[in-house]
């Protein structure tokens, strides 16, 4: 597998990295988001790092970086699902992904994307609705 | 201390660092190490083992499992050939990079294991020996 699928859903694009990342590979992940962001206007990011075994300082640069470039692009960025194992060694490691906003699953994760754009969330039955 | 098991693996390429990653982490398993323990045995492993590509331009890993009773615990030694490091406590520093990194490879590493060494000369090559104990 040489690159990461990114799915378009409304305005957000959503990865899922199923797979141990080799550095070239996290590279291209980089490079496409980037693209895919501008390509299909969209205004959030979802990267879902459940599978993730480990989140070393590549990784976690790569995750730092996709932040960055979504925000200069006006797309907001939520990264969900690490493990406890991984954020522990990630700290100590001394990484602590500032600027990366992050959420504990994919479903608070796009909470906090709608938040982003002001939209409200949608839990309990809301709907959005033109009413400000 | 007794050798319970020991293997060699390459480290040339990108993907030579995911197999390091994933047969470190077959021997923490193996000895019954903690989740934790073993996400940070891998993650220095990781670091170190890049470092080897990209910086050392290539060389070998031998993994090792070993007792010294009554603990178990796997070692790491990385070698290479490559430029090596002529200011080693400069190198150890959180932020300090010759690449296109952050930095926290060689400190960041020694973090997250119970041992860590570090010999290198210039014009000869680097050496990296670390080993987390259960």
């Amino acid at each position: 597998m040489d690159r990461i699928p990114i799915i378009k859903m409304a305005e957000f694009l959503l990865v899922s990295i199923q797979v141990d990342m080799h550095d070239k590979l996290a590279l291209t992940l980089q490079d496409d988001l980037t693209n895919q962001i501008v390509k299909s206007r969209a205004r959030g990011v979802l990267i879902d790092i459940s599978s993730l075994e480990i989140v070393d300082s590549f990784i976690g640069r790569m995750l730092a970086n996709i932040a960055a470039m979504s925000r200069v692009l006006d797309a907001a960025t939520v990264v969900v699902g690490m493990r406890p194992a991984v954020a522990i060694t990630l700290v100590e490691l001394g990484m602590s992904l500032t600027g990366v906003r992050t959420a504990l699953n994919v479903e608070r994760g796009m909470d906090l994307l709608r938040d982003a754009l002001g939209e409200p969330a949608a839990v309990d039955g809301a709907h959005a609705n033109a009413q400000d | 201390m007794r050798t319970l098991r020991t293997e060699k693996l390459p480290l040339a390429s990108a993907e030579d660092v995911v197999a390091v990653r994933q047969a470190v982490r077959t021997q923490a398993q193996g000895l019954g190490f903690s989740l934790v323990d073993q996400t940070k045995l891998v993650t220095a492993a990781s670091e170190i083992a890049r470092n080897t590509v990209l910086y050392g331009g290539g060389g070998i890993v031998e993994i090792e499992v070993l007792e010294n009773a009554p603990r178990r615990g796997v070692r790491l030694t990385f070698e290479d050939h490559g430029p090596g490091i002529a200011d080693l406590a400069q190198a150890m520093r959180d932020g300090y990079t010759t690449g296109s990194g952050l930095g926290l490879g060689l400190g960041g590493a020694k973090r997250l294991v119970s041992e860590f060494e570090i010999r290198s000369q210039p014009g000869t090559g680097t050496w990296v020996r670390l080993a987390r104990w259960m």
